[in-house]
């Protein structure tokens, strides 16, 4: 009965065996809760993959590629779209001369996130086209699609998925063949990728003039279908919603769109009038409801109270009872907590007892906001700890602002916390500030990938390693500390205590590998100690 | 919301999915035992589809995870009140996710395995496995191999009597009705 050509693949893997056999030159991105097995599968493959500082660079390294004439993917959680947005409307104008997928993985209920945006705003913003997969056999056809509508009209594609789509596995036929794409080569061309103001605003016109054409592509684009059935109502959807849809009112025709920017507004509108009535089932912002309504085209969209949390069979029933009474509350779960063993638990504490007021970052080390250390004052976004402890030493008074301290891992430092070390030493706050800087050796809370600061790059081989204190010295900190935290050491609290104490800028290191991986790190600074050694290994287990 | 066509019932246009939730605490294997569940079932030549969320679940917290097998399925969890068993990995995760069983639905608890003949105390997972099996259509030759599949080989021998202990455990007490799946 094993039917061995049907794998069963998370939307992640179906990405990357995807990106795999179509030959993509290069994948970049930053670990991010859902998209991060993306790369990791790639990389298994044994595709080009690779951990960027952060999104941003991530895709700056894929735009390049693009341009030399590559298939390239970059990959990233739907807040790390924000941070690579400057290229993003950009590289919308410049276009690229192979292929540009950009992975966007929402996370809707915010499972494992600071928020929940709807990343296909972004495609309407830039102006770039976007594709919804809503299983895995879709997130597979659809990156094979993604690229081929990148290559035809030279135009980096948003291929937008959601944690119900990237972290369920359901069955996958793969194609048998894997295509040898035109090798990568140079050709210039100054005023299609140049965006100066002069350039650019032909670059805005040829940007809306190939939105035009794919926009009546769409029309009669493979990648929306229509189930046939009832018409009261019949359903217009994209994404996972399409199965929760299918699920709840089987007995419904549905429109399911694929391709979602720009919209078929034809095909929607010949569905919509052959129904009685047409409600739109869509997760999160009423993203597809507002743009067919805003073409004239009568549609229902969800009551508010659906905007928030994801989707699921239950709730698709209510919208289609148009039910807004209270949802059941379900029963508490065990919230997470740092583990036992974390080090991270004396930095908490001794922060605890010092009354201090403690700007957070997002890691791990954000359960530090839970009891019993509730030893966190803000979490905003990726690298906000700095700005955010010296803003508030700026304004506060001299018995508060004494307090303040910044708490940042040491991923998310070398992510974006940088340049908030440059604005620490280039407009200092008069009674100084204290950066702690928490250094497990891995980009723990997303499963333990690498970055710059562990000298090992994705595949956990030896390469450049940034070293954390010594950035912060080249940045003018002068009181820079490395300690490492541990049960019945007051190294911790004596090197906090002073810095605070001093009124100097001040970064203060905690070392000390992260438990649950510290005996596989061991086994990796082997390994590339032996690979340094010209392959000499002493005790290769 | 007014309905002027007349409503079909979903039962006549998809046969009923089994549906099954694995319930626990981060580290204790639950997305091991339900990627295990799915590939006996893809293994069986059904459709399947699991749902999981990682990311703090890594933290000690809990985790549940959803997988459905059968002729087709559509969404890839399990809709509230409709699953037919509920795997407790840890007893304290029975009460949390109990709202998901449907009605006469059963639960698989730690309870079933007497813990001390566990080759292993961190195969509990495939040990209620074993219990769950004996609940379900796949044979005892399709679990194993799919059980086979998910670890080193070095542990074959020490999983296969966990599975066989949980499977043992159900011999008598089969509390549920039996989807068709």
């Amino acid at each position: 009965m094993d039917d061995g050509n049907k794998l069963l693949l998370s939307g992640d893997e179906a990405i990357a065996l995807a990106a795999w056999q179509a030959g993509v030159a290069l994948g970049a991105g930053y670990p991010g809760t859902p998209s991060t097995e993306i790369l990791e599968n790639f990389s298994k493959l044994g595709g080009h993959a690779q951990w960027s500082p952060n999104e941003k660079v991530a895709m700056e390294v894929a735009i390049g590629a693009a341009f030399g004439g590559a298939r390239a993917l970059v990959t990233m959680k739907h807040v790390g779209l924000n941070v690579a947005s400057d290229p993003l409307f950009t590289v919308a104008y410049t276009g690229v001369a192979g292929a540009l997928v950009i992975v966007s993985a929402d996370d809707p209920g915010m499972h494992s996130s600071q928020n929940e945006q709807d990343n296909r705003r972004y495609a309407v913003a830039a102006g770039v086209p976007m594709l919804e997969p809503s299983d895995s056999q879709e997130a597979y056809d659809f990156l094979l699609a993604a690229v081929n509508i990148s290559e035809r009209w030279k135009i980096p594609v948003l291929l937008r998925l959601t944690t119900r789509v990237c972290h369920s596995s359901s069955l996958v036929r793969p194609r048998t063949e894997r295509d040898t794409p035109k090798a990568a080569s140079f050709a210039r061309d100054l005023k299609g990728r140049v965006m100066v103001p002069g350039y650019a605003r032909l670059a805005h016109r040829r940007l809306r003039q190939k939105l035009a054409e794919i926009a009546e592509w769409n029309e009669h684009c493979p990648l929306n279908k229509v189930v046939p059935g009832g018409k009261s109502p019949g359903l217009i959807t994209s994404g996972v919603s399409f199965m929760h849809a299918r699920e709840a009112a089987p007995e419904c025709s549905v429109l399911k769109l694929g391709l979602t920017h720009p919209l078929p507004m034809r095909k929607i509108a010949q569905f919509a009038k052959s129904v009685e009535r047409c409600v739109v089932i869509e997760e999160g912002d009423p993203y597809l409801a507002e743009a067919i309504r805003a073409a004239g085209i009568p549609v229902e969209a969800k009551p508010e109270m659906y905007r928030f949390g994801e989707l699921d069979v239950a709730r698709v029933r209510r919208i289609l009872r148009a039910d807004t009474t209270p949802e059941p509350v379900p029963p508490p779960g065990k919230p997470p907590q740092l583990c036992d063993a974390c080090a991270y638990r004396i930095v908490f504490d001794t922060l605890h007892r010092h009354d201090c007021i403690v700007a957070g970052d997002i890691g791990c080390y954000t359960l530090g906001a839970l009891p019993p250390f509730e030893a966190m004052d803000s979490c905003v976004c990726m690298g906000a700890s700095l700005g955010i402890g010296l803003g508030l030493r700026h304004v506060l008074p001299p018995d508060q602002a004494c307090r303040v301290v910044s708490v940042i891992g040491d991923s998310t430092f070398v992510h974006s916390g940088i340049s908030g070390l440059v604005e620490m030493a280039y407009n200092p706050p008069p009674g100084g500030h204290v950066v702690v800087i928490l250094d497990n050796s891995t980009t723990a809370m997303t499963g333990h990938q690498e970055h710059p600061g562990t000298g090992r790059n994705l595949q956990h081989e030896p390469t450049g390693r940034v070293v954390l204190e010594d950035m912060a010295r080249a940045c003018g900190i002068r009181r820079v500390q490395v300690i490492e935290p541990r049960v019945g050491s007051d190294a911790f609290e004596h090197a906090l205590t002073e810095a605070l104490k001093s009124r100097e800028l001040a970064v203060i290191i905690a070392r000390r590998p992260c438990v649950l991986v510290a005996r596989q790190l061991k086994e990796y600074e082997k390994q590339c100690a032996c690979q340094e050694n010209g392959g000499v290994c002493e005790s290769a287990v | 919301m007014k309905n002027n066509a007349p409503v079909r019932k979903t039962e006549e246009f998809v046969s009923p999915p089994c549906n099954i939730i694995v319930a626990g605490l981060g580290g204790q294997g639950v997305l091991t035992a339900t990627d295990i569940i799915a590939d006996v079932a893809r293994r069986a030549g059904f459709d399947v589809k699991k749902s999981e969320i990682k990311g703090m679940s890594q933290r000690g917290g809990s985790v549940t995870c959803d997988v459905r097998f059968g002729v087709e399925i559509l969404s890839p969890m399990v809709p509230l009140g409709e699953a037919d068993y509920l795997l407790a990995l840890d007893a304290t995760q029975l009460e949390p996710n109990r709202h998901l069983l449907r009605p006469g639905g059963a639960t698989i608890e730690p309870s079933v395995i007497a813990a001390d003949k566990l080759p292993q105390k961190k195969m509990l997972n495939v040990a209620l496995l074993g219990a769950l099996s004996a609940h379900l259509s796949m044979t005892g030759q399709e679990w194993l191999e799919a059980v086979g599949a998910a670890f080193d080989p070095q542990f074959l021998e020490a999983n296969r009597q966990a599975f066989l202990l949980g499977r043992a455990s159900q011999n008598k007490s089969v509390h549920a009705t039996v989807p068709a799946a």
